[in-house]
């Protein structure tokens, strides 16, 4: 305990130094620091910040320190997340690479692999995409098709994938590849990391119901990627698959977190539910009490799943922090829960704003309530992306059930 | 709060776990229902309870009991509903004991030693309606002299038919509804002007409808200030909307876990019945829902021990929440398991027939997301 009291000082006096002032100012939407190659800093102190966090390998703290993350245990980095939440300190970077790739890469990858990618995430120098789902391969996705053939020292690439999120501002794609087209489609499939500055490599966004979107189709066509950008054993991918998969669904179930319902009673505070007030402003109260009892009762019922959800992530992680397991199958039942909840939160700020909530551009409409309804529309995906509702509860009667296939 | 028991609890837990699978196993409860005996539990049990301590665990250690606190008290319930023990534990060493601490020095010394030592039973007489609410009072009791004399009706008193001592929350003053002109007085059922009529309800456990007519009682049998009552009232209602919840959730853990392994088990069309995706995905949805579950009762449980200043919330969300859950298990699991889940041979129903009296219990779910939302602001 003294050691960690310790750390917290340090921590603290460390923070109070190099975090630039204009890095604990609230975020707008434009101000993500992706990191890459071409990276796009909403202002120098950014690129300060991102340096300094860097270097200190606390964009990724939990990391082994020899390849640049910062080597801290559950209990620092809980001391560290608070410190930060403290001086309302901006991400200093968001990355697939710090999400997805580079927690699998630490089981999968070999060391030459880890020595040479990993220090990289960290420090927010290579901007990740993921490759996954093809137009003929969702739910299914290990029907994938997409080739790579042996060529001696490089494999050549060729299909399509789709759903690249930031493609088009990537320097480089984890992919699924077909390698063994003859075994049984599980046993076929190896893990690439395939730089996307060639020509074999080329990208093309995706509109969607709620209109722009980072969201790309990828075409590869003869794409030259060289034999050591293969990650564990050839046809040995579908593992490092499954588990990265983990950890997206782990990212997307945070998703269903704050706002409303996460509110803690503080001394002397009173406490408040963000969606009912929110729903206060368009439907009005009476004596102190949301006028509309059905949608108040609705909301009531959402807070106090909310509460019981963010409550379990975190009873979760207190009772996996010493085994330090890392994602389980139960990682199904969060990415289902925070998809389904945060679809059920954008409904029911529709139901709250009524026809306010349906403006598309234009006068007449506010921009927050424009963004509410863009985000509504997108949430619909949340339930898709990752593995749909319906492929969580398989996995949770499969493998956390042991119900009989 | 914690959101994992300390070894004091897991002990208790692990105890009472034991205890259950031994002792009390759904075989017990049918030898009880089936052998019509009028309290509805077992008076040897009872007596076994008493002598591991259980009574004292609210009791503080001056009058003989552990002060183990409501984490522990509720562990213990949670494992005595997975198999449906019947015992007046809930309503002894949960409320009766949380509103006799209110209680003066005397009658504190007097009820829990007794409480502790040889089982005293205690009920709580407060419903006057269908449905629960702790101010619809109009159960009168009017000062004279040095006594009160008491004239009203109450229903739906839990464990109320064969208990030694009643509490009852009268009206001093005010109007029904009103918080402000709320009193308790404690006293024995046997007293003179109390009729009671035990009620036999659907899940096999004795409740009680109780009519006061002139039944006089000293003044100091009084809990708290006259007229004053309301926040004790509110106050062990929570712990005791949170120590249901703990056995509520035992018991749909098991009807739950009963259920899964029928799936597993049960064969049609050639197949496990537990391979059909559409018992599949309802099943990991109740799993889902039950990990949610605990997570509001072990942070609810706690809160009293840890002194959150929040638990009447977390008290009004554990109940809310269990009780729809428990309330969709018990439906699922009678379905999932056909024909023989609505045989009486089979546990499963009795799960069902629990769970709907266990839900309205000091508040059902509406009630419980209502004052929530209250709580909250809205």
């Amino acid at each position: 305990m003294e050691n960690l009291d310790q750390f917290r000082k340090e921590t603290k006096e460390w923070l109070e130094e190099n975090c630039p002032p204009e890095m604990r100012k609230p975020m707008g939407p434009g101000d993500v620091v992706w990191g890459g190659r071409n990276c796009k800093f909403p202002h120098p102190d950014a690129k300060l910040w991102l340096e300094r966090m860097g270097e200190k390998g606390w964009t990724c703290p939990t990391w082994p320190k020899e390849y640049g993350g910062g080597g801290l245990s559950f209990d620092e980095n809980k001391i560290l997340q608070e410190e930060l939440m403290t001086i309302r300190a901006r991400p200093a970077l968001s990355s697939f690479g710090i999400w997805m790739l580079g927690p699998a890469l630490l089981e999968f990858a070999s060391e030459e692999q880890k020595k040479k990618y990993i220090p990289e995430i960290v420090k927010g120098e290579i901007r990740w995409c993921q490759g996954y789902s093809e137009p003929g391969s969702g739910s299914d996705l290990a029907s994938l098709k997409t080739k790579a053939e042996d060529n001696g020292d490089h494999f050549v690439v060729n299909g399509q994938k789709v759903w690249t999120s930031y493609a088009d501002d990537c320097d480089m794609i984890f992919t699924l590849v077909r390698t063994g087209p003859q075994e049984p489609k599980h046993d076929g499939i190896s893990f690439l990391l395939i730089d996307m500055d060639q020509p074999g490599v080329t990208t093309k966004p995706i509109k969607l119901i709620s209109g722009k979107s980072p969201f790309c189709e990828t075409f590869f066509d003869n794409a030259i990627v060289p034999k050591e950008n293969l990650v564990s054993e050839l046809n040995k991918g579908w593992d490092v698959a499954k588990r990265l998969l983990q950890h997206e669904r782990n990212m997307i179930a945070g998703m269903g977190l704050g706002g409303a319902g996460s509110a803690k009673k503080k001394k002397d505070q009173t406490i408040s539910s963000g969606m009912a007030t929110m729903a206060k402003t368009y439907v009005g109260e009476e004596e102190g009490k949301l006028a509309n009892p059905g949608l108040r009762q609705k909301i009531a019922s959402f807070d106090i799943n909310s509460h019981a959800f963010s409550l379990t992530m975190r009873r979760a992680s207190e009772e996996s922090k010493s085994s330090n397991s890392g994602p389980s199958p139960a990682s199904s039942m969060f990415k289902y829960y925070g998809s389904e909840s945060n679809k059920l939160r954008y409904e029911l700020m529709l139901e709250a704003m009524g026809t306010k909530a349906l403006g598309w551009e234009g006068d007449g409409f506010g921009p927050a309530e424009l963004a509410i309804t863009r985000e509504w529309l997108r949430t619909k995906a949340n339930s898709i992306e990752g593995g749909t509702s319906e492929v969580q509860l398989n996995i949770i009667a499969k493998r956390v059930l042991d119900l009989p296939q | 709060m914690s959101l994992v028991l300390n070894e004091e609890q897991v002990f208790l837990k692990d105890s009472a776990k034991k205890f259950a699978s031994e002792k009390t196993p759904t075989t017990h409860f049918r030898e009880v229902r089936d052998s019509e005996i009028d309290n509805c539990y077992d008076d040897k049990i009872w007596q076994e309870m008493v002598s591991l301590g259980w009574t004292g665990i609210l009791v503080p250690e001056e009058f003989g009991g552990s002060n183990f606190g409501v984490a522990g008290i509720s562990s213990i319930l949670e494992e005595l509903g997975r198999t449906l023990t019947p015992s007046p534990l809930f309503s002894t060493a949960v409320v009766g004991v949380s509103l006799i601490k209110h209680a003066s020095n005397d009658v504190k010394k007097d009820v829990l030693t007794k409480v502790v030592q040889d089982g005293l039973r205690i009920c709580f007489a407060i419903e006057e309606s269908n449905h629960h609410d702790p101010v619809k009072i109009s159960c009168e009791a009017k000062k004279d002299g040095s006594n009160f004399i008491i004239s009203g009706e109450k229903s739906f008193v839990i464990d109320g038919g064969f208990a030694d001592k009643v509490i009852v929350a009268c009206r001093t003053s005010g109007e029904e509804g009103a918080k402000d002109g709320l009193s308790l007085f404690v006293l024995d059922s046997d007293s003179k002007g109390l009729t009671i009529a035990p009620t036999k309800m659907v899940d096999s456990r004795n409740a009680a409808n109780m009519k006061f007519e002139n039944v006089k009682v000293s003044s100091d049998m009084l809990i708290g200030k006259e007229d004053d009552a309301y926040e004790i009232i509110e106050s062990v209602l929570d712990i005791s909307r949170a120590a249901i919840s703990a056995e509520m959730l035992g018991s749909a853990l098991q009807a739950y876990e009963i259920t899964l392994d029928y799936l597993k088990e049960r064969e049609q069309f050639g197949s496990k019945i537990g391979s059909f995706q559409a018992l599949q995905h309802r099943a990991a949805i109740m799993f889902s829902e039950l990990e949610l579950c605990k997570s509001c009762v072990i942070e609810s449980i706690t809160s009293f021990d840890e002194g959150g200043n929040d638990s009447e919330r977390l008290a009004s969300l554990s109940k809310a929440k269990v009780g729809e859950v428990f309330h969709l298990i018990s439906n699922e699991s009678v379905q999932m398991h056909g024909g023989i889940g609505v045989t009486d041979e089979y546990d499963i129903g009795l799960y069902l027939k629990r769970a709907r009296v266990a839900e309205q219990i000091f508040g059902d779910s509406n009630f419980h997301k209502n004052r929530y939302a209250e709580l909250t602001g809205y």
